[in-house]
């Protein structure tokens, strides 16, 4: 005999079923029937964020560090509202999410009632799919949906709509969870086609100049093995997107950097000249390719994704494969292993060293390309160097929107994917501190660090609460230039300088003083040689949240910096010299 | 995206029968910058299902990006560019016609005639017609008209169905 639940337990006992551990989420008059069946029972954990816009980025923290779907819980209404940037931010980084919106009573939908807003039709565009309970008893059919869309195929957020009456307390109704889900028009792609990846190894072995470019799939598709292993047989050269940092070791000797708006130039050069791009699961996003007109102009391009729209949206690819990374990998590997053909050896060796001599003139360690630090003058590049020096390389790493997050991106090794947790697609401020704050329940153990800037922490600021609440032992690295650094830096490059609303003047907190109030520890650094000791001291402090507040120097840009409308090797190199 | 020459597309969806599953399509098009020319819609010989006939004019690369946004609509079954191939496109119109002279009766009378439709309601004013056909030939009923006065167009956008045995079905 089924147990007989109400539309609230039902709710709950399905996430159980669903595997869900933690739930990230804010009440509010809808949701109340569902918060009340969360306080009876035990095993989901209810994190109590301090805005429903943290709640999605802490769920998607959460999915990103450890891969599981996150999950969300929010009121009707302003509380839905609210949700919709870290959902959009979750829909274009394709991460797995389900968020559960309260909704209005059913007869009341459509009539403006109180906290009403209509969230299926205002979360339709960032969602990969979404659904309204008409009945308890089809809550978990349409758990167990949400929960597989959410996480197969290229993943995404699923939206669902639960108006308060189908929770209700006295309408009980059987409870069963679907063994299996089968939608018979939703059916991703399982494995690559044969003859398309014949094809690219047909490409592969033809190849003088070859580059792999490796995207966030790889991280998401858990292919990071595969695709190291297969870099590793080709000896091939290797670049990350913004998304794909660690799915090959930052240090990895054919590891040639980050590519796009801010990639290394070595990455940018071998892109430009490459005779053949593999990309595995990257999806030719408009800072990665510069003019789509001028992009690698002597390359064939090997495209390999699990959503055939990603595949020649921008960039046409010549030999498209539409399939799992992981087992589209493995296939090819497979066939490498099973012949002995392998590229030209010596044009090989002759495109390392060009390679080689890109990196030896301008590479990020080589040729620094910046001033040093010293005393009162702090290089940000130089925080997230030390930074990476404090932490061993091994902390995982959030960052919110900015130039800060190019550093991070650029000066920060990589070496493991699910590493580095950023908003790359949507770009949204306020996006790190949450993010680490899931990242952190995922990993309690584990050195979780947030670079953000004065600007975007401000976004999401309340959150120090909620570290308050959970004891989240968050490490926040404040690179503090008093700007929008990002929006100063272009202002200085395309509006002569002209500071448009991106200047803070004397309207900044002090830092230190509101970290203690809300108990956690307070740092400031303002002097380069005392910055690692001092970091040291921070991150010694292993259970305690330390809000580390760096000035650094308000003029420094991000560089490289593609040129708008040129080519892949179209850069600034600094502030005055370019390709 | 739609160039003044780029070709006419018909799209053929089917789609799940589903609350919501009309506005994510009709969503999509806006959302990602395409034109919807005429749109229908109604469910099927199975209820569950819906057949959806649109109809847009863009290049190769675009309906390609469209086919494929489609597709990846959960509640989307299948998608067919039936414009691709064989295929047979009519569209129904229902016009409102003054009619109120002997000449002009006479006149609406003929060309609904000429045109294979008809008249399927008669006032001492108007007369209310059906046609069916492709797009072109609508137009041509109402160019022929000339001066008479059209009161009222209801017009239910192209259909279409492949010339192949293949049916589109689950």
């Amino acid at each position: 005999m089924a147990d007989m639940l109400s539309g609230g337990d039902i709710l709950v006992r399905s996430l159980q079923d669903a595997g869900v551990d933690i739930l990230f989420g804010y009440p509010g008059g809808a949701a109340l029937h569902i918060y009340d069946a969360i306080f009876r029972q035990q095993a989901i954990r209810h994190i109590l964020v301090r805005h429903e816009q943290a709640a999605t980025h802490a769920a998607d923290g959460y999915a990103r560090a450890t891969g599981r779907v996150g999950t969300v819980l929010v009121t009707s209404g302003p509380g839905a509202t609210n949700a919709i940037t870290g959902i959009a931010t979750a829909y274009m980084d394709s991460i797995p999410m389900v968020v559960i919106s309260g909704q209005v009573m059913s007869h009341l939908i459509g009539a403006d009632a109180f906290q009403e807003t209509d969230m299926l039709g205002i979360s339709r565009p960032v969602v990969k799919h979404s659904f309204m309970v008409k009945r308890p008893e089809d809550i978990p059919a349409i758990i167990a949906r949400s929960f597989y869309i959410a996480r197969t195929g290229r993943p995404g957020p699923v939206v669902v709509d639960i108006p308060k009456d189908t929770t209700h307390p006295h309408l009980k109704v059987p409870y069963t969870y679907p063994e299996a889900v089968q939608i018979r028009s939703y059916q991703p792609t399982v494995r690559g086609h044969a003859g398309q990846i014949k094809k690219a190894m047909a490409a592969i072995l033809q190849a003088k100049r070859p580059v792999l470019y490796i995207g966030g799939g790889t991280v998401l598709g858990n292919a990071s093995e595969p695709a190291r292993r297969l870099a590793e047989l080709l000896n091939f050269p290797v670049t990350n997107t913004l998304m794909g940092l660690g799915a090959i070791a930052g240090d990895d000797p054919r590891n040639l950097g980050m590519l796009g708006m801010h990639g290394t130039y070595e990455a940018n050069m071998a892109m430009h000249h490459a005779d053949l791009i593999i990309s595995l699961g990257a999806r030719f996003d408009d800072r990665t390719t510069n003019a789509t007109e001028k992009y690698c102009p002597d390359a064939t391009i090997v495209h390999v994704d699990i959503d055939p729209a990603s595949i020649s949206k921008t960039v046409n690819a010549h030999v498209p494969i539409v399939g799992p990374l992981d087992r589209v990998v493995e296939e090819m590997i497979r066939l490498l292993e099973s012949s002995d053909q392998r590229p030209d050896p010596a044009a090989l060796e002759q495109w390392w060293q060009q390679c080689h001599s890109w990196r030896a003139q301008h590479g990020l360690f080589v040729r620094p390309n910046h001033e040093p630090s010293q005393g009162s003058l702090i290089k940000p590049q130089d925080v997230i160097k030390t930074l990476y020096r404090v932490t061993e390389g091994d902390a995982i790493i959030t960052s919110d929107v900015g130039q800060h997050q190019m550093f991070a991106a650029q000066y920060y090794h990589f070496n493991r994917p699910r590493q580095w947790l950023n908003s790359g697609g949507l770009g949204t401020m306020g996006y790190g501190l949450p993010a680490a704050m899931g990242a952190q329940f995922a990993y309690p153990e584990a050195t979780v660090a947030c670079v953000t800037g004065e600007g975007s922490i401000q976004m999401c600021i309340q959150e120090l609460s909620t570290c308050t609440q959970y004891h989240l032992p968050v490490k926040i690295v404040n690179l503090n230039n008093q700007a929008l650094g990002m929006v100063r830096q272009w202002q200085d490059m395309q509006y002569e300088g002209r500071y448009s609303e991106s200047l803070y003047e004397e309207s900044l907190p002090d830092f230190v003083k509101l970290a203690e109030s809300y108990g956690h520890v307070g740092v400031k650094i303002t002097r380069f040689e005392e910055m690692e000791g001092q970091m040291r001291e921070a991150f010694a402090l292993r259970d305690r949240l330390v809000f580390i507040d760096v000035q650094v120097d308000p003029a420094e840009h991000v560089y490289p910096m593609q040129i708008a409308t040129g080519s892949m090797r179209d850069m600034w190199i600094n502030k005055t010299e370019r390709t | 995206m739609a160039t003044p020459t780029a070709p006419v597309r018909i799209l053929s969806v089917l789609l799940e029968n589903e609350p919501g599953a009309l506005s994510r399509v009709v969503g999509l098009f806006s959302q990602r910058g395409y034109n919807i020319d005429s749109l229908n819609v109604a469910p099927t010989e199975d209820r569950s299902l819906s057949r959806l006939t649109l109809t847009t004019a863009c290049d190769d690369a675009v309906v390609e990006q469209i086919t494929k946004q489609l597709n990846k609509l959960v509640d989307v079954v299948k998608v067919q560019d039936i414009s691709e191939g064989p295929h047979i496109e009519r569209e129904l119109m229902l016009i409102k016609i003054r009619a109120r002279s002997p000449e002009s009766r006479t006149e609406v009378a003929r060309c609904v005639q000429i045109f294979r439709g008809q008249i399927i309601d008669v006032a001492p004013s108007y007369y209310t017609c059906l046609l069916v056909g492709d797009g072109t030939k609508l137009d041509a009923f109402i160019a022929a008209l000339g001066d008479i006065r059209v009161l009222e167009v209801v017009r239910s956008g192209l259909s279409g169905i492949a010339r192949s045995e293949k049916a589109m079905s689950l």
